[in-house]
């Protein structure tokens, strides 16, 4: 309750600061906006940043702390009775301090020490919290009074006020980097607690995937294998099907679209394409489970093959046509970007509009379109929802597109879907395959980048 | 300046196409310098008006183009002149909503007749353009391209004959001999024009249409090129745009001055700029405008 008035406190005071302040820069001048290092409004900004700024900062922090804090007054108060209980109950009691503090009922009957324990929890929260808003709104009027003497012909608001800017806008680009660097400690730490339960080549080289581990010693069909070969192979050959689809039809289509189509066949497509491009891909999923799928297999037996309905045919095929806007329109863009010159340049020489594609277009624009179609493998690649609808989750070996197969993301799903125990193998073999997938989608991006950038040396 | 009007004058002197008087012409009036030597006559442009959707953007434009000699298109930006250039290999039908109405004719073929296919029209009339375009390809790819999709080469051997003569012909091929299979693009912008001269005189046109060559040039890859276009004249027939009035009155026998969509003034290169009849051409000359 406090620290909502705190925040409202704050906001209104930083917007009269902002007001304030701009007009006290011009009122030091007498309102000849020249005598003025920085315009007004850098002022106002000035004293908007001093006043709140810092009272925010010491806000955050404080909600950050806050918890830890707290917690430590607890355990003082809390001293025998958690000594009493043992360390693996520890979490538990805090748990229902703070519960009891906040008024909720707790599973069991509380015991006198745990309730004074509450009592006292919720006071010093209360105090606490009442000590910030005052230090916040302290550390607010300081700011504003400094920042308020500060503002004249002479401040160089601007440079400061740029100076805040540069700061946020570096502090936002540090969270993007911090994040990406937090998922992958996490996913790396996660994987070496599997690898310590199951060997990395076991991993890496297994031709055997069923993480199905025991629970009790004599259960039965439970070997718990983990070799990753299955699935990688099935992630290759779906998504090889899906390109075989998608990198002709999406290429193709750029071509017309970019170089002849009219205009308004154009302007009528592009969208649509586009709302292709914007469909879910659950609702793909279903598109390949109940139409694409049934639909192979009633012309396989047709032909007298036995087609699963659950196959990597129908999997692929659909993700080929999910992926193909993406190679379109990327390819179309990279077509639309090559020079106008050098079109001229092969019609001058009596070059046919097919031939200034395939001879001109097409290598000027090739740094776009091999982005392109890495993009495609990476989508591709990371695609689950209709693999997980339309290729099925058996674990086969094979290299028959009839028959069902699973990839790489549907095992991670079916991994940590449900109840699960997050020591076991089986838990934790997820983050080893995200480890792997993570690894070979860096990899295949760093090629990406550096194919492009040697070809657009050569081609620009 | 001096010097290069005495040879231009030497030219005329010799006498292959006899002395014309300086026509001054009006708005659309006709401006054949001779009617008397139709084999001297590579492009003969009648009439010839051009539109960019609504907007007229050339007014019923007369010109003959006569063969082997560097005939030069001046003017201020937005007179046409490139519009007129760009009529000559029909290079206006890639652009949207342009119409061109009148006739001209290449060696007495209307070449907006009826039957007629641009992409022979385009072999038979090259052009090199204002910013240099090599391909994305290999010098010798660059320059091999026209003859491969024209057929002009039987094999391998003739091809790099063709390939070789016509970067000779550019005063390229001592500077690239030892690389012909590096990009196109690595050259410098002066070799890279060369690189589009020679791509464009490898199909062997009769007309070489240059739009502004020089103007993404320094100085002397400027002089480079023109005295390569002084060299060209002697097989090829060869229409230049150009800003600049001195290389107009370097490189060309005829200057065409063209303003505000109309060809204004057209004769020998030494009498537009030394005695030009028309009020306009003298102002647009000694720089008074444009």
């Amino acid at each position: 309750m406090q620290l909502t008035i705190l925040i409202a406190v704050l906001i209104v005071l930083t917007v009269l600061a902002f007001v304030y302040g701009r007009k006290r820069a011009l009122v030091t001048v007498g309102g000849n906006r020249r005598a003025l290092h920085s315009m007004p409004s850098y002022h106002g900004w000035f004293v908007a940043l001093w006043c709140g700024l810092p009272a925010a900062i010491l806000l955050v922090l404080w909600l950050v702390l806050r918890g830890t804090i707290l917690d430590g007054f607890i355990e003082d108060a809390l001293g025998p009775e958690l000594a009493a209980a043992g360390p693996e109950m520890h979490g538990a009691l805090l748990e229902d301090v703070r519960q009891l503090a906040a008024g909720n009922s707790i599973a069991r009957e509380p015991s006198p020490a745990l309730l004074a324990a509450a009592d006292r929890y919720s006071s010093l929260q209360s105090s606490a919290d009442a000590a910030v808003l005052v230090i916040g709104l302290v550390a607010a009027a300081l700011g504003l009074g400094f920042a308020w003497r500060k503002v004249g012909p002479k401040l160089r608001a601007r440079n400061n006020v740029e100076a805040v800017v540069r700061l946020v806008l570096f502090l936002c680009s540090v969270v993007a980097i911090v994040t990406t660097i937090g998922i992958v400690l996490s996913v790396l730490f996660e994987a070496i607690r599997f690898f310590g339960r199951v060997p990395f080549w076991e991993f890496l080289f297994g031709v055997q995937w069923s993480p199905q581990m025991a629970i009790r010693e004599d259960q039965v069909g439970s070997s718990g294998a983990f070799g990753i070969i299955p699935l990688f192979t099935g992630t290759i050959y779906i998504t090889l099907i899906a390109l075989i689809i998608a990198m002709p039809i999406g290429l193709l289509s750029a071509i017309y679209m970019a170089e002849y189509a009219s205009p308004k066949f154009r302007n009528a497509v592009k969208p649509i394409l586009e709302i292709l491009a914007g469909i879910p891909t659950v609702v793909y999923g279903f598109f390949a489970a109940l139409t694409v799928g049934p639909a192979f297999r009633g012309f396989g037996d047709a032909l007298g093959l036995s087609v699963s309905s659950e196959s990597a045919l129908a999997a692929g095929v659909v993700m080929g046509i999910m992926i193909i806007p993406f190679i379109s329109s990327l390819t179309d863009d990279a077509i639309v970007a090559v020079p106008r010159s050098l079109r001229e340049g092969a019609y001058a020489l009596g070059a046919t509009k097919s031939e200034t594609v395939v001879n001109v277009i097409i290598p000027a624009a090739l740094p776009g379109i091999v982005a392109a179609f890495l993009l495609a493998v990476s989508r591709a690649i990371g695609e689950t929802m209709i693999v997980v609808m339309a290729a099925g989750l058996t674990a086969n070996l094979t290299a028959n597109p009839l028959d069902s197969m699973t990839t790489v993301t549907v095992q991670i799903v079916t991994l940590l879907v449900g109840d699960q125990e997050f020591d076991s193998p089986k838990t934790l073999a997820a983050f080893a395959l995200g480890l792997v997938l993570f690894i070979a989608t860096l990899v295949l991006n760093v090629v990406a980048l550096h194919v492009s950038r040697k070809y657009r040396e050569r081609y620009d | 300046m001096d010097r290069e009007a005495d040879v231009a004058e030497a030219r005329i002197d010799q006498g292959e196409s006899p002395f014309r008087a300086n026509f001054a012409l009006g708005e659309n009036s006709s401006a054949t310098p001779d009617a008397g030597a139709p084999q001297q006559i590579a492009v003969t442009a009648k009439d010839v008006s051009v539109f960019y959707g609504k907007k007229q953007a050339l007014f019923s434009v007369n010109l003959n183009i006569e063969r082997n000699r560097v005939t030069a298109l001046i003017g201020p930006s937005g007179c046409g002149k490139s519009t007129f250039l760009r009529c000559i290999n029909r290079m206006n039908d890639t652009i949207e909503g342009c119409r061109v109405t009148g006739e001209i004719k290449l060696d007495g073929t209307d070449i907006y007749g009826r039957g007629i296919d641009v992409v022979q029209l385009r072999a038979r009339v090259g052009m090199v353009f204002q910013k240099p375009n090599p391909f994305p390809k290999s010098i010798y790819e660059n320059v091999a391209y026209g003859p491969r999709i024209h057929g002009l080469a039987a094999n391998g051997r003739e091809l790099d004959d063709i390939v070789e003569q016509s970067l000779r012909r550019a005063g390229l091929f001592d500077e690239v001999s030892d690389r012909l299979n590096t990009p196109g693009t690595s050259l410098s912008g002066g070799q890279q024009q060369r690189l589009c001269i020679a791509r464009a005189i490898a199909i062997s046109p009769e007309v070489i249409l240059m739009d502004e060559p020089c103007s993404a040039l320094d100085p002397i890859a400027t002089a480079k090129v023109e005295e390569l276009i002084d060299e060209l004249r002697e097989h090829f027939t060869i229409a230049i745009v150009t800003h600049n009035m001195q290389q107009a009155a370097r490189v060309s026998q005829y200057t065409a001055f063209f303003h505000l969509g109309n060809l204004v003034e057209f004769g020998p290169t030494e009498h537009i700029f030394t005695n030009p009849t028309e009020e306009r051409t003298q102002d647009y000359i000694t720089g008074r405008f444009g």
